[in-house]
């Protein structure tokens, strides 16, 4: 019922528009991956609120876990557009798994562009290979949007920082190995946060319950609290006060990515709601036929086009590190999270009451994609970055 | 000795396309359809490159006849760890009358160019399930046959050859060189990872003509027409097995 034929919609503007022949190629494997080992998976995950490590780890096998880390450390040296197309392919089999995936692929990049060579040597190899899970430590109970004032502190003792403090809504948490932490080691504001990695198992390193969420159910999310943690100097990545860079730029290409994650949610749903349209009657005739679905059928189309090119555009922009880049990011977050959550909403609303139903995958599509309008920067603090950009330049 | 093998890789329609008859009836509707390697055939990559894994093969080669596209085809093939394509451009009329007559004679001349042991196909296309190509190459090659292998062993000189039959499970055994034609169980192809696409991307892929083979392709066959199946017709219920004899009589069935 939730499987989706490649002829179901025939396009012309399909998701691989635009794209060369090897990008071609990826996206089908991600697209084939995502339709054996994802999709039909997908609602049992999210019900039982299973973590696939297994599955993921078979993702990893194919590249998928460190796409855009270089080969030189057991990445797969691809670049952001490369991953956007990945992400958004995978999306379609399972958001949140795929989404829980791009977080760990973030974590990795972070460590390859600002950790020490013998950092990027132990880590990177077993975070591409999904051997060991990441996750990204940032938001505190005190801190979200306004992420610069964190409290969680880390005093410097000798060879160690002793870190105290929790985090909050930590995809991952208390089911992962490793943690990129933002910490606070110096004065107050940005300026004063560093970034240091910690091991599960670490002494002084516990978690919150288990948060029961609306949504990203094949992901566990947890608080994670420091007492008195004990963590090596050499833990840390790059430079002390530093931190806050480190975490901003591994953002950048997260809103890319799970920007990515949201289309390939709307994509599918688009189809899904087509195709329910050509076949479900009323009034003695298909519900494609009435001119308001027609219509609607093609706002929700032109949307996501305009979103898949906002993010793909962001994603060179990116890669090529352009001025743009930050603010584009920003924008394609915004935007394409923004769309894809009314398309697949749209969605669910042209299937009627079946919509309403968890046999229907839209709703859990819609569930899922419901925080990408809030995580990895809301899309408030979205329109903050690009309304400054435009007025201090 | 280590084998040198040859796979067949055929761009068809993609299994899971809803399949539309051209108006004009002379085909079916292949513009702008997604098209794929033919399953039995990705099974036949997946068994040479698993040959090459266990140092039984040196190298694998794979074919594909057709237009240019068929160069995708070859690409995915790579992917999974063939060494290096040979793409027979054909395109045209010439593609549309090609036949397994005629492509087993392309394969069998390659074979003899390629110095190669083994030619492993897929047992049938999914377009037109001729299931000819594997029996016809090793004819004109006048090499032995091992077709729907479900399961491929090498002894000394020779391939023990397990084979799905109607009446159960046969074994051959074949000396080399040999021609096998793959069958659903033979094994699960891999995925292709992302880095052996990086990678598949500086392995060679060669273009023969026609007429660099000295292979006559004039067609032997002709379509006439091609048509939907007929609409199904509503049943009749009936209630006692005389009626159901009577009625089966009526429409001359007995």
């Amino acid at each position: 019922m939730t499987s989706y034929s490649p002829d179901l919609l025939r396009l012309r503007f399909k998701a691989s528009m635009g794209l060369n022949d090897e990008q071609i190629q990826m996206q089908r494997i991600a697209t084939e991956f995502a339709q054996k080992e994802f999709l039909p998976y997908m609602a049992e995950w999210d019900e039982k609120e299973y973590f696939a490590k297994e599955t993921m780890q078979k993702a990893a096998q194919l590249g998928f876990g460190a796409i855009y880390v270089s080969e030189k450390y057991g990445g797969t040296g691809l670049t952001r557009l490369d991953s956007s197309i990945i992400f958004e392919a995978l999306s379609r089999g399972c958001v949140s798994t795929t989404a829980y995936m791009s977080i760990h692929n973030m974590c990795a990049w972070m460590i390859e562009q600002f950790g020490s060579e013998e950092q990027k040597q132990h880590w990177i190899p077993s975070l591409a290979s999904m051997e060991k899970f990441a996750s990204y430590c940032l938001t505190e109970p005190g801190s979200g949007s306004d992420a610069a004032s964190l409290a969680t502190t880390a005093r410097c003792d000798g060879d160690f920082y002793i870190l105290n403090g929790s985090k909050a809504f930590i995809s991952g948490g208390g089911d992962t190995d490793l943690y990129v932490i933002m910490v606070r080691t110096g004065s107050p504001g940005p300026k004063g946060i560093s970034c240091i990695l910690v091991e599960k198992d670490t002494p002084g390193l516990s978690f919150g319950k288990k948060e029961k969420k609306v949504g990203w159910n094949s992901q566990p999310t947890r608080a994670v609290i420091l007492e008195d943690c004990k963590v090596p100097v050499s833990n840390r990545l790059g430079e002390e006060g530093q931190g806050f860079n480190i975490a901003m730029q591994g953002l950048n290409g997260g809103r890319i990515n799970i920007a990515s994650c949201s289309l390939g949610a709307a994509q599918a749903s688009l189809e899904l709601a087509a195709n329910h349209l050509k076949v479900r009657k009323q009034f003695n005739k298909p519900l494609a036929e009435f001119q308001h679905n027609q219509f609607k059928l093609a706002q929700m189309a032109t949307n996501l086009v305009a979103s898949r090119l906002l993010v793909r555009k962001a994603a060179s922009s990116l890669q090529q590190n352009l001025p743009d880049a930050v603010s584009l990011c920003s924008m394609a977050k915004l935007f394409a999270t923004d769309q894809c959550f009314d398309i697949v909403n749209q969605a669910l609303q042209m299937h009627g009451g079946y919509g309403y139903l968890k046999d229907y995958a839209v709703q859990q599509y819609l569930r899922d994609i419901r925080v990408h309008q809030i995580l990895e920067g809301t899309n408030e603090i979205m329109q903050l970055i690009v309304s400054r950009d435009i007025l201090q330049n | 000795m280590a084998m040198r093998v040859l796979v067949g890789c055929k761009r068809v329609i993609d299994y899971a396309v809803k399949i539309r008859v051209k108006p004009d009836k002379t085909g079916v509707v292949t513009e702008g359809v997604k098209h794929s390697l033919n399953p039995f055939d990705e099974i036949a990559v997946e068994e040479a490159v698993r040959l090459k894994e266990k140092k039984l093969a040196s190298e694998v080669i794979a074919v594909s006849c057709g237009p240019p596209p068929c160069q995708e085809t070859l690409r995915t093939a790579l992917a999974m760890g063939v060494d290096r394509g040979i793409h027979v451009e054909i395109g045209g009329k010439d593609y549309e009358t090609l036949q397994p007559i005629h492509v087993s004679k392309i394969l069998a001349k390659l074979a003899q160019e390629e110095k190669v042991d083994l030619i492993i196909l897929g047992k049938q296309a999914i377009d037109d399930d001729a299931n000819q190509t594997a029996q016809m190459t090793a004819a004109v090659l006048d090499w032995p046959q091992g077709v729907f292998a479900s399961k491929i062993e090498k002894m000394d000189g020779t391939l023990k050859i397990q084979r799905e039959v109607d009446g159960g499970v046969e074994y051959v055994e074949a000396k080399l060189p040999a021609v096998i034609s793959s069958d659903l169980r033979l094994n699960e192809p891999r995925y292709a990872t992302l880095p052996n696409i990086m990678k598949a991307k500086k392995k060679q892929i060669a273009k023969k003509s026609i007429s660099d083979l000295g292979v006559d392709i004039t067609p032997r066959v002709e379509v006439l027409t091609v048509e939907d199946p007929p609409v199904r017709e509503a049943g009749a219920k009936v209630e006692s097995v005389e009626e159901l004899l009577t009625k089966l009589k009526d429409l001359g069935r007995i």
